[in-house]
């Protein structure tokens, strides 16, 4: 494991990176598998036994009440915790378990944070040309100055986002809608399969959800989306399918309506 | 949008200047300064003109200089990528210890005991040099360790370090157990570095006498140049790609991570680099100097050079300059007059600029700029 | 002359002949000791040497140091440092030695003298002075003591007394032909724990040239085979024990350097460089209370360490809350400045101490109880050292009771696991804070009062601990006191375990490898708490 981290942080091209770097295949139709997967912290067991699957261009919702491990599943991931059993495949080939972090992101796998993650003391063009695809090695990044093509993109992207007037403000600077817009503009940018997105709507206004909403509409298809939220409106506006989290397992999926009338949601979510 | 709807600070990106034209005019300046009127005042001006540079002050300007570069490096580790090393000296040390083998070799039969080997090994009774000294009478080969003994170092130690993604005070803490194990080492007499009195009592270097005013002079030149290099090279890497990258790292380095960067690379790069720089230091300082023994890499003296780049301002350019002129010239003022009262000073400065300068002297020029 | 052993031999002789007959101490006998015949002199130290009275010891003593002395009419004088007493009497007497020569003795009577005084010893009333003349006898063979070991054994009671010359008659016993004697010498000898013993075992095992033994009873060489084994064992073993011992004595006091550090770092998250300085204040604070002791209660003087736990423990917590309000409080979320003010505060405090009391090493005298050590095999284990182990289990569990079982510790488990929550929940926050930090800081005191027990006491102490205590923390871990003893014990017996092999440098570099290599498994130390990665 040393040594493949080793090889691919600095050079993407060799092994494994050949596989990231042609992209993921998706023939099947789904573009995450997770199957069995199970974590647990000192005897308390965070996921039990998960099993999900999401399909290339879906938009996904997945709710449950405190501790149900939805953010332990983004963890497993995109890497950051290891499960102690199970498998997780991103396509059909490329086994989350045995990736880094880095390398899980090259492979195009986005994530936003619960609480909005930007390079405070960036820019916002410095933002999305940071999270930019390209090659992201240290001998490259030492030479590299944006070109005229990465300049449109990172453009397309402000107006996208809305956030062209403030594109050379320090990212600390804007405010809690606007920095989750850029954490969502910084993962286009990288132009992943597979959005994972932690509570996008947290602590934002009524306008500035329905922008989010939008903004969520308009990623599905060209990427696949997996949402977490606990804001039941936003989800109903924007998700065709729910999966249902508890103690570590899924207890529901399916759309947003049957979801609702399940019992079993009612019992330990929607009903309290 | 076509390219030239582009606001015009994102073009301004696809050109950009290292320095501007001030940069420049006084960098160029401080070139000549070095280069040419310090020997001046120091060779060719008589000893009686209030002009005229002593060899002391010569010798002590250089070797701020040397310590001014230590604390560009530093600055480039700590007031960028947001790593704080307490082991710096043992680089700086490293590098002075690679090119002392050079110089010690240089002694040839001058030393006091006549021999082929240095008075030290004399003293041990070693016969010949260990192998680790082979090929040190090669000025080529004494260089290229001043630069692979600190990078091999840094690569290993921060290699691993970086790898279990040891950071903030867990990493500050073991570099300075690292500089206090070599420490260690390095006074002990087997391991053939002249124990606790290191190296010292040089005679020549390329063969020119080292006591020789015109060697100083030169020594001191390349000393300034080097310096005037450090700066460039640590703008170049800062102005670029990869700097943003690594104030990145240092703000949010998960963050980093999840946008398809390896941060190992990137601060293991600047690290390396930061080391060289204080290995080619070391090398320059030592004959200026004129010793080196293992106190250098005592962990206060490691630690004073971040207090060097607190002072003047870490993250800005000249702020380490700056910090390690003002904090070495009140060390040679203080241990000169007031002995017992220096490391009440020192002691003080940290305490009073971590808590009322955080951008140290740089940072409260510029804050009055921005008030008038 | 050559062997002193056959002259106790022959004062043995002589003192077997009159031993039935009560001795006083008479003038006469005394007096030729003064005679100018060496061999008078002898005969005289021999009949002294024979009373066992230990009347006869200060002339004996005084003949040999040269403080003796005879008047023209024959009476022995010793000169007892400024007064004079009569040598057969031991009574002061008013007479001067001015114009009298000390009585010379030539290598002969010198040493006879100290034959004689060794043998004294082994009939002196003092257990201690018995031993010691006993151990002092053990490497010698010569049969011709054998008569005076029996006699010194038949009036011995103390077991270990007896145990050591019943090795001495081991000894001399296995050169005994008769087999029975042989094998009864080998049983004592296979007890012994020394090395040395062997040597006299080993020559019952030699080949002659043609390959036949030396010992022709077969029953004998393996008997003897078996107590040589059982030596090495015992020897290995003490040799063993000795440095696990030492190793858990660095670790009881890497303990005591690190428990402070680990409860400020875990709560805090931040690295008190000064805490080196808590630990050299406690030093010298028992330093100030020791001296005020010896010059103004000298009665209480083994009392000290009692009175300097609470000031030294004080002393140091007062200087900590100190720092806590004056400096660290306003460095709290960024821990490298706290790093490089600390460190400012720990020069300072070096400094200031360097003023006070000189840039020497102060001396910290033990009181009496600490002196001395307990023998185990041939290991010795200084009280000293035992009481700071003892001292620092005790330290250890009020910590942990006062963390585990009080309303305080509550708070600070709370505020250590969840500072934002805890706040919410109605702690005070910034007194936890200022509590602990004295804590910490006290607890750093106490070590200082243990380290003055053992080591020097300067300004530089706190120094040579701190990196230690460091790598303690590191290891262990924060939030736990388990990590931390189990890093200060692991840390303190593999360095002195390994010392012996490769040298204190080289173990020490070799830890640090090894910490570096074990924070590549285990990143947060031996026992951090794991849990949802939530830190973004």
């Amino acid at each position: 494991m040393s040594l493949q981290s080793a090889g691919i942080g600095e050079s993407p091209t060799a092994s494994i990176g050949r596989v990231l770097t042609e992209g993921v295949d998706t023939t099947h139709g789904p573009i995450l598998y997770l199957e069995d997967i199970t974590v647990s912290f000192d005897g308390f067991k965070a996921l039990n036994k998960l099993t999900l699957t999401v399909d290339a261009g879906e938009l996904r919702c997945v709710i449950g009440p405190n501790g149900a491990g939805k953010t332990t599943m983004m963890d497993v991931i995109t890497g950051k915790t290891r499960p102690d059993a199970g498998t997780a495949f991103f396509g059909q080939t490329i086994d989350l378990t045995r990736l880094t972090e880095a390398q899980i992101a090259h492979a195009g796998i986005g994530r936003k944070f619960q609480k909005p993650t930007v390079f405070e003391n960036h820019t916002v063009f410095e933002n999305l040309e940071l999270a930019m695809k390209t090659d992201k090695r240290v001998r490259h990044s030492l030479f590299a100055r944006p070109d005229s093509a990465q300049l449109d993109r990172i453009a397309r992207t402000l107006d996208l986002i809305q956030l062209m007037p403030e594109a050379d403000k320090a990212a600390g600077l804007l405010s809690h809608g606007q920095k989750q817009w850029l954490e969502i503009g910084m993962l286009i940018m990288q132009e992943p399969k597979l959005l994972l997105l932690d509570e996008p709507v947290a602590g934002m206004t009524d306008e500035e959800t329905q922008r989010t909403a939008e903004l969520l509409e308009k990623l599905k298809g060209a990427h696949s989306v997996v949402v977490v939220e606990h804001d039941m409106e936003f989800i109903s506006s924007i998700a065709s399918t729910v999966t249902v989290l508890h103690e570590g397992s899924v207890l529901a999926e399916g759309p947003m309506e049957q979801v609702r009338r399940d019992e079993r949601v009612i019992e330990v979510y929607l009903g309290r | 949008m076509k390219t030239g709807d582009l606001p015009s600070f994102m073009l301004a990106q696809q050109r950009t200047a290292l320095f501007d034209t001030r940069g420049w005019i006084g960098l160029a300046a401080f070139a000549l300064l070095v280069a040419v009127v310090v020997p001046v005042l120091f060779l060719a001006v008589p000893a009686d003109n209030p002009l005229h540079l002593s060899a002391y002050s010569v010798t002590l300007i250089g070797k701020i200089m040397c310590y001014c570069v230590v604390a560009v490096a530093m600055n480039l580790i700590w007031g960028y990528a947001g790593i704080l090393s307490l082991g710096h000296g043992v680089f700086f040390a490293l590098g002075g210890y690679a090119f002392g083998m050079y110089l010690m070799r240089m002694i040839g039969h001058a030393g006091q005991y006549q021999s082929d080997l240095p008075d030290f090994m004399v003293f041990l009774d070693w016969k010949a040099y260990p192998w680790y000294w082979s090929f040190t009478d090669h000025l080529w080969y004494s260089a290229m360790l001043v630069v692979l003994a600190p990078a091999l170092l840094a690569f290993v130690f921060g290699f691993f370090a970086f790898r279990s993604r040891i950071r903030g005070v867990y990493f500050s803490i073991i570099t300075q157990a690292m500089t206090f194990a070599f420490m260690l080492l390095f006074f002990r007499n087997d391991t053939g570095f002249g124990g606790n009195n290191g190296f010292t009592d040089f005679k020549r270097v390329l063969g020119f006498r080292i006591a020789d005013p015109a060697t100083r002079a030169t020594l001191f030149a390349i000393t300034g140049l080097y310096l005037i290099g450090a700066l460039v090279l640590c703008q170049a890497l800062v102005r670029s790609k990869f700097g943003r990258v690594l104030t990145a790292v240092r703000d949010s380095e998960t963050r980093v991570m999840f946008s398809g960067y390896n941060p190992l690379w990137y601060k293991l790069f600047v690290w390396i680099v930061s080391a060289v720089l204080c290995g080619v230091a070391g090398a320059l300082y030592v004959p200026q100097v004129g010793i080196i023994n293992p106190s250098e890499m005592s962990p206060a003296n490691s630690i004073e050079i971040a207090i060097w780049v607190a002072v003047g301002g870490r993250g800005t350019l000249l702020g380490p300059v700056l910090g390690a002129g003002i904090v070495n010239a009140a060390k040679s003022f203080f241990t000169q007059s007031f002995p017992e009262y220096w490391l009440f000073f020192l002691g003080m400065l940290f305490i009073l600029v971590t808590l009322f300068l955080p951008k140290g002297v740089v940072g409260a020029i510029n804050l009055l700029g921005k008030r008038k | 002359m050559t062997n002193p052993l056959a002259w106790i031999a022959r004062i043995l002789a002589c003192w077997l002949a009159v031993s039935s007959s009560a001795f006083a101490l008479d003038a006469q006998t005394v007096g030729k000791l003064a005679d100018d015949d060496n061999a008078a002199k002898l005969q005289a130290i021999a009949a002294l040497a024979n009373s066992a009275d230990p009347a006869a010891l200060p002339p004996l003593q005084a003949l040999r140091d040269g403080k003796l002395y005879v008047t023209a009419d024959g009476r022995a004088l010793i000169d007892a440092g400024g007064s004079v007493t009569d040598a057969a009497t031991g009574q002061p007497v008013q007479q001067s030695l001015a114009g009298l020569e000390p009585i010379g003795i030539n290598n002969r009577v010198r040493g006879a003298l100290d034959s004689a005084l060794s043998a004294f010893a082994l009939f002196s009333p003092d257990r201690n002075t018995r031993l010691n003349a006993a151990r002092g006898m053990e490497s010698s063979t010569s049969e011709s003591l054998l008569n005076m070991l029996n006699k010194a054994l038949e009036k011995e009671t103390d077991p270990e007394v007896r145990a050591s010359l019943e090795q001495t008659r081991a000894g001399m016993q296995i050169k005994n032909p008769d087999p029975r004697a042989k094998l009864e010498a080998i049983k004592v000898l296979g007890q012994s724990n020394e090395q040395r013993t062997k040597t006299l075992l080993l020559p019952l095992l030699e080949k002659n040239a043609d390959g036949t033994f030396v010992e022709p009873d077969a029953k004998v060489r393996s008997e003897a085979e078996y107590a040589v084994k059982m030596i090495d064992r015992r020897v290995a073993f003490s040799a063993y024990a000795g440095r696990l011992f030492a190793g858990v004595s660095l670790a009881s006091i890497l303990m005591l350097a690190a428990l402070g550090l680990a409860i400020t770092y875990g709560l805090l998250g931040v690295i008190n460089m000064a805490h080196g300085e808590m630990i050299m204040i406690g030093a010298y604070a028992t330093y100030v209370v020791q001296y005020l002791f010896k010059t103004q209660a000298p009665g209480w003087f083994d009392y000290y360490p009692l009175a300097a736990l609470p000031v030294a423990f004080l002393t140091a917590a007062a200087v900590g809350i100190v720092l806590e309000r004056t400096v660290i409080r306003w460095l709290y979320g960024r821990p490298l400045e706290t790093l490089l003010a600390t460190w400012g505060i720990s020069l300072f405090l070096i400094q200031l101490v360097r003023q006070i009391f000189g840039p020497q090493n102060v001396e910290v005298a033990n009181p009496k109880w600490m002196s001395g050590g307990i023998e185990f095999a041939n290991l010795t284990m200084p009280y000293s050292r035992i009481v700071i182990i003892g001292f620092a289990l005790f330290v250890l569990l009020i910590t942990w009771l006062l963390l585990s079982r009080t309303r305080l510790g509550l708070f600070i488990r709370g505020v250590t696991q969840n500072r934002a929550m805890a706040s919410c929940v109605g702690v005070n926050t910034r007194r936890v804070d200022l509590i602990a930090f004295g804590l910490g800081s006290g607890i750093a005191g106490l070590a200082g009062l243990a380290l003055s027990q053992v080591g020097n006491v300067g300004p530089d102490l706190g120094q040579s601990y701190i990196v230690d205590s460091f790598m303690v923390v590191v290891l262990g871990g924060v939030g736990q006191l388990a990590g931390t003893v189990y890093a200060a014990l692991g840390l303190g017996v593999l360095s002195k375990l390994m010392e012996p092999y490769i040298g204190a440098v080289p173990t020490k570099i070799f830890i640090l490898v090894l910490i570096i290599a074990f924070i590549q498994k285990r990143p947060q130390g031996l026992f951090a708490l794991r849990g949802r990665a939530v830190e973004a």
